[in-house]
């Protein structure tokens, strides 16, 4: 788009005046908060309010954002819950992954009632980010908001959930810590009116503990809800953490959120997103391998249709020497839907032998669908393996003819290889019911699916 | 008796091309024809026209199969209709069970036919059958559709598939090409298991090599779109000999005036 043709008033428009809302809502739950919340964190939410009102929104003429654009957002008026909404069992039932932890938020308000945390081993610590403060507002107040950055005008949804902090998941391993059950975070959104919600997650995995978290963002009523979240996993020498965020909203939800990792010597972090929910889904995610010999990976998988957008801006920043990042992202984009994928590696000078893969990898199954995607890789150090690649396309005809020919009719010949092409994402994804809650959705949502299960391996 | 498949003056091309040019091949029950021809003499074309490849376009021509016009019909309902592919190059499909894979074809086809699905029990005992009757490593059966199949695995697979539909109508487009002498065995033995006084087959080759395992009842050679010659077996080891050299060069001559 050629910013010179609009009038100069228009292009100084600063998004800034679409930030009354939200500063009014905040004036209004600060002073209903009324001190009760520890220090650190009243100084925190105000220098994020702040920066969240000199930077405004961000627009389309911001690199980071040229693709996305955020204006449904901010044009909305969005309701404040102050309580959870009521959610019976019943509903959520079908989010609940069978043998994990469950900590279940509703509306961004921790409800232990409906969260099952016994099977926790000594060590493990997982529960609300608010009780965790207040029991502990020295350590945790330390340890959050030290990774997220919201500075720039790029970052301005980080400031904005760190604005309206009030809960969200807190885990902590000890050191040497293992636990075998995964923890699941449930986020699930309620009512009929537009509702706002600010999930903000810790994760601290102490030196050589190991755990599993897994996020999922479900929707229970019929609002066009917003999920602002932010996400930090400080992940200590040699501590292994897998990560899975699982974006399941209603279609028409708005889902912006952040995921900052720092990796100390040593230390391991797959993580993988699978999001299908939403109608304006944008996910930044920054990993920093800080320690030598380090491993992260970074694994996606965007369904999208009717007019869905996803955007996902990745960056892997690798300070030290002798670190592994991999990432593979994969979208399967259905009607007039689209994607971004921009995947940025950032190479210091120190961090020689770095082995760093990027692949970003779309089937568009329609004429109208639309995969951008962007590889960037800024390369410092002169002893690296870096590659990256992307591809855009379509069904390959020969295949679908060559599972026809076997008797298989051509929507489910077609339902199979979309099937297969998410195949390779779907076998990394460890806890089963994770993997099968992806596989189930495939397979409700692929034109005969019966078949496409009946075939899977 | 009535034929399996009778090809009539089939004329065929892609991209406005004419590829076939007036094929006249009639295969009876029982019966193997092999049809030999240098590359891009068409073979492979009337292999993918038979199955129904959509790229393909027949300006003239019917092909009867069964009683039926072959051509009216969908590739997959040709498939249920018991005509089956053997693909010179099969496809990798990640994440699709070989086996699953299988049973969804095999219902597929029962369906057509007005036949109950076969259960996971029934199933497994057809599977374990085939298995045995066409030699199979059975850590193939048990993988992903070809992923990662060697050249050989991969031609094995496809005779096995064949195994299990149980076609009426089985056309093999250049299963040999690729073969060592061991895969090559393996894969004839697996055919001449199926040669069946219900069935015909359709091998084409590039290869006499092949049909001193399959031995056919016919040999067409194929020039330039069309069958220029048909014998016995004996013919393929004619043209093992000569070559194609001659038949192209008479084609070339008989073309000639018309030109």
């Amino acid at each position: 788009m050629d910013s010179t043709i609009l009038p100069t008033a228009e292009r100084a428009a600063p998004a800034m005046a679409h930030t009354e809302p939200f500063l009014a809502a905040w004036q209004s739950l600060e002073s209903r908060l009324n001190g009760a919340q520890p220090r650190p964190l009243k100084a925190l939410r105000q220098a994020a309010v702040d920066r969240f009102a000199a930077n405004g929104f961000p627009t389309p003429r911001l690199e980071d954002w040229r693709s996305t654009d955020v204006e449904a957002i901010y044009e909305t008026r969005f309701a404040y819950r102050n309580a959870p909404g009521t959610v019976t069992e019943a509903e959520l039932a079908p989010f609940r992954y069978a043998g994990c932890a469950q900590l279940v938020f509703v509306d961004g308000h921790y409800v232990p009632a409906l969260s099952r945390l016994t099977e926790l081993p000594a060590g493990i610590q997982a529960g609300s980010l608010a009780e965790a403060l207040a029991a502990a507002p020295e350590r945790v107040g330390g340890q959050l908001a030290t990774l997220a950055r919201m500075e720039t005008p790029a970052q301005a949804f980080v400031a904005l959930n760190t604005a309206f902090i009030r809960d969200g998941l807190y885990v902590a391993a000890d050191r040497g810590a293992v636990a075998e059950t995964p923890i699941q975070a449930l986020f699930v959104s309620t009512g009929d009116d537009d509702g706002v919600c600010f999930p903000r997650n810790l994760v601290v995995a102490d030196e050589a503990s190991q755990l599993t978290v897994i996020e999922t963002y479900a929707t229970l009523g019929r609002g066009r809800h917003f999920t602002c979240g932010v996400t930090e996993a400080l992940v200590g020498p040699g501590a292994v953490v897998d990560h899975y965020k699982v974006q399941k909203e209603q279609r028409s939800a708005f889902h912006v959120a952040a995921l900052y990792v720092h990796q100390d010597r040593a230390s391991t972090f797959d993580s993988h997103s699978v999001q299908h929910g939403g109608a304006l889904v944008r996910n930044d995610w920054v990993a920093v391998l800080a320690g030598e010999g380090v491993s992260c990976t970074l694994n996606g998988l965007y369904v999208m249709a009717g007019e869905q957008h996803v955007d996902n801006h990745m960056l892997v920043e690798h300070v030290a020497p002798n670190c592994y990042s991999f990432e593979l992202y994969k979208g399967i984009l259905e009607e007039a839907s689209s994607s971004v994928f921009n995947g940025r590696i950032f190479v210091h000078k120190g961090a020689q032998k770095t082995d760093a893969v990027q692949s970003n990898k779309n089937l568009l199954l329609s004429r109208q669908a639309l995969a951008q995607s962007n590889p960037q890789l800024e390369i410092f150090a002169d002893d690296v393996r870096c590659t990256h690649g992307s591809t855009v396309g379509q069904l390959d005809e020969e295949a679908v003819f060559y599972l026809r020919s076997r008797g298989i009719g051509d929507e489910a010949a077609k339902s199979i290889l979309t099937y297969a092409f998410a195949a390779d994402i779907v076998e990394r994804i460890k806890p089963a019911p994770v993997r099968e809650d992806l596989e189930a959705f495939l397979f409700q949502r692929l034109p005969d699916g019966d078949i496409v299960r009946m075939a899977a391996l | 008796m009535k034929p399996i498949i009778q090809i009539e003056n089939l004329h065929a091309g892609i991209d406005g091309v004419e590829i076939l040019r007036g094929i006249d091949l009639t295969v009876m029950p029982g019966e193997v024809h092999a049809i030999m021809g240098p590359n891009g003499s068409g073979k492979s074309t009337l292999a993918q026209v038979l199955a129904g490849r959509e790229d393909y376009e027949v300006s003239a021509g019917s092909v009867t199969y069964q009683g039926i016009d072959l051509l009216e019909l969908s590739p997959e309902d040709r498939a249920r209709e018991g005509v089956f592919l053997a693909f010179q190059y099969p496809v990798e499909i990640p994440g699709v069970s070989n086996t699953y894979f299988l049973r969804a074809a095999l219902n597929a086809i029962r369906k057509h036919r007005g036949e109950p699905e076969l259960g996971t029990v029934d199933f497994i005992n057809l599977i374990k059958r085939k298995i045995q009757l066409m030699q199979m490593d059975e850590s193939l059966v048990k993988r992903a559709l070809n992923e990662g199949f060697s050249g050989g695995e991969k031609k094995r697979n496809e005779i096995f598939h064949m195994a299990v539909l149980e076609p009426t109508l089985a056309i093999l487009d250049e299963t040999d090409s690729g073969l060592d002498i061991d895969a090559l065995r393996t894969v004839a033995e697996g055919v001449n298991r199926l040669r069946a006084e219900s069935r015909g087959f359709l091998v084409i080759t590039h290869y006499q090599r092949l049909l001193n395992y399959i031995v056919p009842d016919i040999v067409h050679v194929m020039v330039g779109g069309r069958i220029v010659r048909s014998g016995g077996k004996e013919l393929a080891l004619e043209l093992e000999e000569r070559g194609y050299a001659d038949f192209e060069t008479e084609l070339a001559a008989a073309a000639a005036p018309a030109g």
